[in-house]
């Protein structure tokens, strides 16, 4: 099935030994940005150019790769990403969160536990917390170099102020190790506390702004806050109309013409495997 | 505080000088200010005195000499500090308040963010401490409580000076450095700032260095006075001194131009 014009994954040795030397630098110093020459790849920046990136850089043939898009196996992104990596490297893929060795993720990490030898590659648009607070780069550089982190509370301040809680809902900014302030991707806050005690390898990159970041397994994570607004993972308050799920987070789909909607799963391969299992939530006998 | 630091200099700046390429900055500049000193520096628009004050609160790198801080720790040399050092500095001890409130502020942030952003710097966690401090701080500056959620920017310019002093204040420091701080005012308003000014250096027992070119401004609050020409400090002594009984040409020059209404 290998397209034979190409290397494997696609990638030249070089460029992978470029990223691998990245990654190295940035497990060594996780949640550290670490500059990398960003290739162009086949498909437009903001369709993750990093990721695809990091996970050509850590696929071998024996791997299982899985990849995602918002939770979902079937959506665009995710099945052209995985159809790439069919083409141009050969390697087996899955949608079952258990079995795959390589998860590529958009903005979600799965509901399903991961385990020890597992790489979770995030597609990062801006890698830069404090970016929209501070438009200088070589000042938000400073920043970290001196640990300068008062103006990511001020964000959170804000927040409060106008809101009344804590508005940020993804991309909500983290400590890891009591160093560096990370932005996780733009994924839920719900599943901020999973960044934290990982087993698996987690990988960030962000294409157009050339940055890698890492977090080893069994990283400290935590969720920037205040004493009296403490961090909370929230989710939309039903169960899953699919799988009766209460621990999974939740898409909105809106069903009718009369207001008529219900919650699912985002992660479909959780919410699948559940049904397999018998669970069966308010509208799951239907659909 | 013990007696003896009552007694040591809060700054000592000694030979202090700044070249951009051939021309001079400001060159051989030494003095010491006492705590609680309100220390003013007039001259005219390149006479050195702004590139002195960068220098002096670790904006600029001088060329030579030193800027030894009373810090918690003793005297310290701020120009052969880290910048680590330096920023904690300077966001702890050390104040600045810019001629335009636009350098100092940030117009986005409400004007509670804007105050409370030093606090959080320094490591404050409990949001509603932090909004009573910043509420406290609007209210001593003169600004109306329900302003607090307010972005700077929908404020006029007294009020974004005044916001810019509590914001600079709010932790506070030992040592504010002033850069025409009533620049761009028009006069009933750069009254009310002084009336605010003085009452503030007085309670708190600030020690200040303001830089400006408008002598009624250094009347009312400097204790001290330096007045530069060319990047050099041409005459020194108390405020009412050398306004009164001017002794160097210059200095002569700049108090006879002044209007009289």
């Amino acid at each position: 099935m290998t397209d034979q014009a190409y290397n494997f994954a696609y990638l030249d040795e070089q460029t992978k030994r470029m990223i691998r030397r990245a990654i190295l630098k940035g497990v060594a110093v996780p949640g550290y940005q670490v500059p990398f020459a960003s290739r162009e790849m086949p498909m437009p920046y903001g369709w993750g150019t990093g990721g695809v990136q990091l996970t050509a850089a850590c696929l071998t043939p024996d791997d299982r790769l899985k990849v995602i898009d918002q939770g979902a196996d079937d959506t665009t992104n995710a099945v052209s990403i995985r159809k790439f990596f069919q083409r141009v490297a050969g390697v087996a893929v899955t949608e079952a969160t258990t079995e795959a060795t390589l998860i590529q993720t958009r903005h979600r990490i799965p509901d399903t536990p991961l385990r020890v030898g597992q790489i979770l590659v995030y597609q990062v648009p801006i890698p830069e917390p404090l970016r929209f607070l501070e438009p200088r780069e070589a000042e938000t550089r400073k920043m970290h170099e001196l640990e300068d982190y008062g103006l990511m509370h001020v964000k959170l301040y804000e927040d409060i102020a106008r809101h009344g809680q804590i508005a940020t809902a993804y991309a909500y900014p983290v400590k890891v190790e009591g160093r560096y302030v990370m932005d996780p991707s733009p994924i839920p806050k719900f599943d901020n506390p999973k960044l934290s005690g990982s087993p698996a390898l987690q990988l960030f990159g962000a294409g157009r702004e050339q940055r890698i970041y890492a977090l080893p397994p069994f990283t400290h994570v935590v969720s920037l806050d205040f004493e009296d607004h403490p961090f909370v993972a929230s989710k939309a308050d039903h169960a899953c109309d699919l799988c009766a799920a209460t621990d999974s987070y939740l898409d909105e789909v809106i069903i009718d013409d009369d207001g008529g909607r219900m919650f699912v799963c985002s992660d479909t391969d959780y919410c699948g495997g559940r049904r397999a299992a018998g669970y069966v939530g308010r509208l799951g006998g239907q659909a | 505080m013990n007696a003896l630091s009552q007694h040591r200099p809060l700054l000592s700046v000694q030979h202090l000088g700044k070249h951009y390429g051939p021309r001079i900055g400001c060159t051989e500049i030494s003095f010491d200010l006492y705590p609680g000193e309100v220390m003013g520096i007039v001259g005219e628009s390149g006479s050195g005195k702004s590139t002195l004050l960068s220098c002096m609160a670790g904006h600029l790198v001088p060329d030579a000499g030193r800027v030894v801080f009373d810090t918690a720790l003793g005297p310290r040399d701020t120009v052969q500090m880290s910048e680590a050092e330096r920023r904690r500095m300077a966001r702890t001890d050390w104040a600045f308040v810019h001629q335009n409130p636009r350098d100092g502020l940030r117009m986005g942030v409400s004007a509670g963010g804007n105050v409370g952003e030093r606090l959080m710097a320094i490591g404050a966690r409990h949001y509603g401490a932090i909004r009573a401090t910043a509420a406290d701080w609007l209210g001593r500056v003169e600004i109306a409580a329900d302003r607090i959620d307010d972005a700077p920017r929908a404020f006029s310019g007294g009020m974004q000076q005044r916001l810019q002093i509590a914001r600079n204040l709010v932790t506070a420091p030992r040592l504010v450095f002033m850069d025409e701080p009533t620049g761009g005012l028009d006069v009933s308003v750069q009254a009310r700032l002084l009336d605010l000014l003085r009452g503030l250096v007085r309670q708190m027992g600030l020690s200040a260095i303001i830089v400006t070119h408008d002598l009624a401004v250094v009347r009312l609050l400097a204790d001290r006075l330096m007045v530069m020409k060319d990047g050099r400090v041409v005459e020194t002594g108390l405020t009412d001194q050398v306004l009164d009984d001017p002794q160097h040409a210059y200095t002569q020059l700049l108090v006879s131009s002044v209007l009289q209404v």
